[in-house]
């Protein structure tokens, strides 16, 4: 059987990762990932970006059932449960309003550019040589700089998340996941009501 | 007899559809984007999904059937 166009997907989310090397603006692109599944979810009432368009998901399961790098154990049971993934989700949130005060203090012009990406929210990674093109407003880049940091932070995660247990692992806390779950739910809470 | 059916656990379950890709006789589906429905009619308990849930939440149940 033909795999369907969207099965591919995995592509784009590897070729993102690899750009964010050469061109930090790349990292824009990015906001498609965070922009598709809420406007489906908040249109649609559906998670079909996780169930089909992920890439990031197929990344994953590739590299974990294909190329056998996960140890296919079953997650902590904490780790599963809806307390975690809302404090996960509320961490990130925070980590990443921080990047976004960063980039408004760069374009307010109270602190300069920060040619770095943070990975794990802690270790400061210089990253000078991705930022080539200087004639865009600096916080441009600061936004891309940070954008990708959270890009790249979450890949990481989800990449020892997929060695330790299952290939898809990061799904179950992944924070776009928990927001279209949550907005599903307030869809169906909707449709319950009509 | 008994019948071998898939189960999951609706609370917990993220609806990421991981069960839906695996699932050879198409008997799972998604319902609303909040958790996974398995079809008791056209699933044969085969397990391919209980390895695949990332939240390992799914379940092999024995069911009897017919007396």
């Amino acid at each position: 059987m033909k795999k369907p166009w969207y099965d591919y997907l995995w592509l784009v989310s590897a070729l993102y990762l690899i750009l964010g090397f050469f061109n930090i603006l790349f990292a824009w692109l990015g906001m498609i990932c965070f922009i598709t599944p809420l406007v489906i979810s908040a249109t649609k009432g559906t998670k079909s970006y996780c169930n089909k368009y992920c890439g990031r998901g197929q990344l994953f399961l590739m590299l974990g059932k294909r190329f056998r790098l996960s140890r296919n154990r079953p997650m902590p049971r904490w780790m599963t449960s809806k307390w975690f993934r809302y404090g996960f989700l509320t961490f990130f949130m925070i980590m990443f309003a921080q990047m976004i005060f960063t980039t408004v203090l760069v374009f307010k012009d109270t602190r300069g550019l920060s040619e770095t990406v943070k990975l794990l929210w802690i270790f400061k990674v210089p990253w000078k040589w991705a930022y080539r093109i200087r004639t865009v407003p600096e916080w441009i880049s600061q936004f891309a700089f940070g954008f990708y940091s959270v890009m790249l932070t979450s890949t990481i995660l989800g990449l020892i998340i997929m060695i330790l247990f299952k290939p898809r692992s990061w799904c179950v806390y992944c924070p776009m996941g928990t927001m279209t779950h949550l907005l599903c739910q307030a869809r169906l809470t909707k449709y319950e009501q009509n | 007899m008994a019948k071998r059916l898939a189960r999951n656990n609706r609370a917990i379950c993220v609806a990421c559809g991981s069960c839906v890709k695996v699932c050879p006789r198409k008997a799972i589906s998604i319902y609303r984007g909040i958790y996974a429905c398995v079809d008791e009619s056209k699933c044969i308990g085969c397990g391919l999904c209980v390895k695949e849930c990332p939240a390992s939440i799914i379940a092999i149940d024995k069911l009897e059937v017919g007396a």
